[in-house]
């Protein structure tokens, strides 16, 4: 027997891009004369994948697309995705914020979000007013917020300040009032979204460690949003994967992360690439443009080894004679973070050939293990002198970092925890 | 599939289309408590950092009075018998601010709280209601002023008499409120799409004010320009402000067809309002 306690049923989503304007009185008075001759809405039939990269052919597009799924009593069903998958999407027609375009959702409790902390403080008031305020937004009785205030403002570790209106407060001493009261709530189901962003350590670890009281100690069901791995590994027990409005996977929650990750590793192998328009997405000058770029060097496909350089061939066609020049380049992880940059030394510009072959090489990047992609640029100056970039390309050759001892191993001896960088490092014994 | 999945128990649902009324007035009794905070924060935040404080309820009223006095009675000449021109404006006024104030403050509801709207449900209609509200409140503190002048004319001598009527003068404050209540949610519905509407309000309401007999008794009008007098007659606010003062003050007259005219008028714009706001809170986000 499953406890289902929430439950959706093809959930879509239309949104309408662009700016609202006469073109949308248009179509709201053509929506209209369908509906009262009992017709179809014509603008559901159309609509695009919501990827936000390509240019689409149609001004609506699906935020989320037949999403299905089933939530048990007392499960923390973490939500992962890339930005623009849908998620907060999601959790708003969750949370009943906005209505979804087709399908229901079928509750047996009550659900109450945390999707941003904050919302409805008042600056003006005291912290203990907007305790009682955020606290009946959220739903709660004026008897209830009263019967944990001491519970909430001890949480918080606010108390010195509880009687001093809000906006004195520092945003991080807000975000943990937020949390408290919201932590104290006591529906059925409880959504939340991204909240772990903030706040110090100490309070984030507090605050996980209270959502893990909620779920498993109260047996509360809990729908979890974030982009922080770690927090969906240790909170959750199931995870839904969405991209592109749609599930792609949903179970356990390994799983689900490594599906996750997988998902933006495999891209597409693009070791060998000819630069087109889509890698711009700023306009330049194009004084020189960059024709193609390629690894040189890579262990086998596009893995490298974290203490050797990486070598990166690429061709350039000077469109107008600049008198020197040289590339610059970062470095993204895997959850679409820029982890570093580089600027090459400056080479002049003293032939008369069109095309150029070089050779980029990024020494001692000491990139720990895992996956990474390139953004390059050519241009001249660094960060000391201002720099100016005639061609800059985006989201391109990824590669992954393996250890060169363990090539074949498939086991990850760098858990993601420890970060980007493996440093070298030395211990030296000092004699007195 | 042996799951306890059936239909009958849910809590709740959540669809695309909802019925066409669906005020769920459990909801609302549910969240009582936030009405009266949101009352509450509103009464309380209004004037701080200022110095005056809540005295600005008094200033504005007053001296919209002494202007209207010395223009339209001592320079245009309208005659309010033997009423001090001064109190028939200001009882004019005071019932005509609490009617604005009602209407600025739920027509941009949506607007206003997109961003609270955004991160959390509760039954929207709390946040007009507690304008409302709040500001049936502020008419209080207006009011009380209004009386105090009263005394101060009576005391002098005037010839002040109270109709027994007075005492249905709270039913017509609440239509009053009703009918801004019913505008502004229709008109913060419509702003949400088409923001056109917010300018009109701005700008229709200080015109409606002159079409309203704020300032001057209903039967001049009918009296100076006859032509036009049938607007006048035709805007419900106008029988509100008349009747008022005919059950303070005494005068003018009293109209059983015009209230009922008002009456009716201010339900369907109440029922109409509810509805296109039930409609638009599902997913004005979209829009707004």
């Amino acid at each position: 027997m499953k406890d289902i306690i929430l439950k959706a049923e093809n959930i879509s989503k239309q949104y309408r891009l662009g700016q609202v304007g006469t073109g949308t009185l248009s179509h709201d008075f053509n929506r209209w004369w369908h509906q009262i001759r009992g017709k179809e809405n014509p603008y559901l039939k159309i609509g695009d994948i919501n990827d936000r990269s390509t240019k689409g052919t149609s001004d609506y597009v699906w935020a989320l697309q037949d999403i299905n799924f089933e939530v048990e009593r007392g499960e923390v069903l973490g939500i992962i995705g890339k930005n623009g998958a849908g998620k907060s999407t999601l959790l708003k027609i969750l949370s009943k914020v906005t209505a979804p375009t087709t399908g229901s959702i079928k509750s047996r409790g009550r659900i109450a979000s945390l999707l941003e902390v904050g919302t409805g403080f008042n600056g003006e008031m005291t912290g203990r007013e907007n305790i009682f305020l955020n606290g009946a937004i959220l739903g709660m009785t004026k008897k209830e917020i009263t019967s944990k205030l001491d519970e909430i403002i001890d949480f918080s570790g606010c108390e010195r300040y509880i009687d001093t209106p809000v906006k004195r407060y520092s945003s991080g001493m807000t975000v943990r009032l937020a949390f408290a009261v919201a932590a104290f709530l006591e529906p059925e189901i409880l959504v939340i979204d991204e909240v772990l962003a903030v706040g110090d350590a100490e309070f984030q670890k507090k605050a996980i460690g209270k959502m893990q009281d909620i779920s498993r100690g109260e047996g509360r069901t809990v729908l979890f949003v974030s982009h922080n791995m770690a927090a969906v590994k240790s909170l959750c027990t199931r995870g839904l994967v969405l991209e592109h409005g749609k599930v792609v996977f949903e179970g356990e929650i390994i799983d689900s992360i490594n599906t996750y990750l997988n998902s933006n590793k495999i891209k597409e192998l693009n070791i060998d690439v000819l630069v087109s328009d889509e890698y711009r997405k700023i306009n330049t000058s194009r004084k020189i443009e960059i024709l193609s770029v390629k690894f040189l060097n890579p262990l086998y496909d596009n893995c490298f080894v974290s203490n050797e350089s990486i070598k990166v061939g690429m061709n350039i066609k000077i469109n107008k004679w600049v008198p020197s020049f040289r590339i610059a380049g970062s470095i993204f992880n895997d959850e679409e973070i820029k982890i570093g940059t580089f600027f090459t030394n400056v080479k002049d510009l003293n032939t008369k050939q069109d095309q150029l072959s070089l050779e980029v090489s990024i020494l001692n990047h000491n990139l720990a293990k895992g996956s990474y992609y390139f953004a390059f640029s050519v241009g001249t100056g660094d960060e000391e002198n201002g720099n100016t970039e005639f061609d800059i390309i985006y989201d391109i050759l990824n590669f992954e970092i393996t250890h060169k001892t363990n090539i074949k191993d498939p086991i990850n001896k760098w858990p993601r925890g420890w970060g980007n960088i493996s440093f070298k490092s030395k211990l030296e014994l000092l004699d007195e | 599939m042996n799951n306890i999945d059936n239909n009958k128990d849910w809590l709740f649902e959540i669809t695309p289309k909802n019925n066409f009324f669906s005020l769920n007035f459990k909801e609302i009794w549910q969240y009582r408590d936030l009405l009266f905070l949101f009352v509450k924060r509103d009464v309380i935040t209004v004037y701080k950092q200022t110095v005056l404080g809540p005295l600005w309820y008094l200033i504005q009223p007053l001296f919209t009075s002494l202007t209207f006095t010395i223009i339209f009675n001592n320079v245009a000449g309208i005659n309010t018998g033997t009423i001090p021109p001064f109190l028939f404006n200001l009882a004019g006024i005071t019932v005509w601010n609490y009617f604005t104030a009602c209407l600025n403050g739920t027509s941009d509801t949506f607007k206003a709280n997109a961003s609270i709207f955004g991160k959390v449900y509760f039954p929207r209609i709390i946040t007009p209601l507690s304008v409302v509200i709040s500001n049936l409140i502020k008419f209080g503190i207006q009011f009380v002023i209004f009386i105090f002048f009263y005394l101060f004319y009576y005391i002098k001598g005037a010839d002040l008499t109270l109709n027994s009527l007075v005492l249905f003068f709270p039913i017509l404050i609440a239509i009053m409120g009703i009918l801004g209540l019913g505008l502004g949610m229709l008109i913060s519905s419509m702003v949400t799409k088409y923001r056109d509407f917010s300018y009109l309000v701005s700008f229709g309401i200080s015109l409606l004010m002159y079409l309203s007999a704020v300032m001057y008794p209903m039967a001049l009008i009918k009296e100076k320009l006859p032509k036009f007098g049938w607007i006048v007659e035709y805007n419900p606010l106008a029988y509100i402000i008349e009747t008022s003062r005919y059950m303070l003050l005494n005068v003018g007259e009293i109209s059983v067809l015009g209230l009922c005219y008002t009456l009716s008028v201010t339900l369907a714009v109440f029922f109409v309002g509810l509805l296109v706001f039930n409609k638009t809170e599902k997913s004005f986000i979209d829009t707004v």
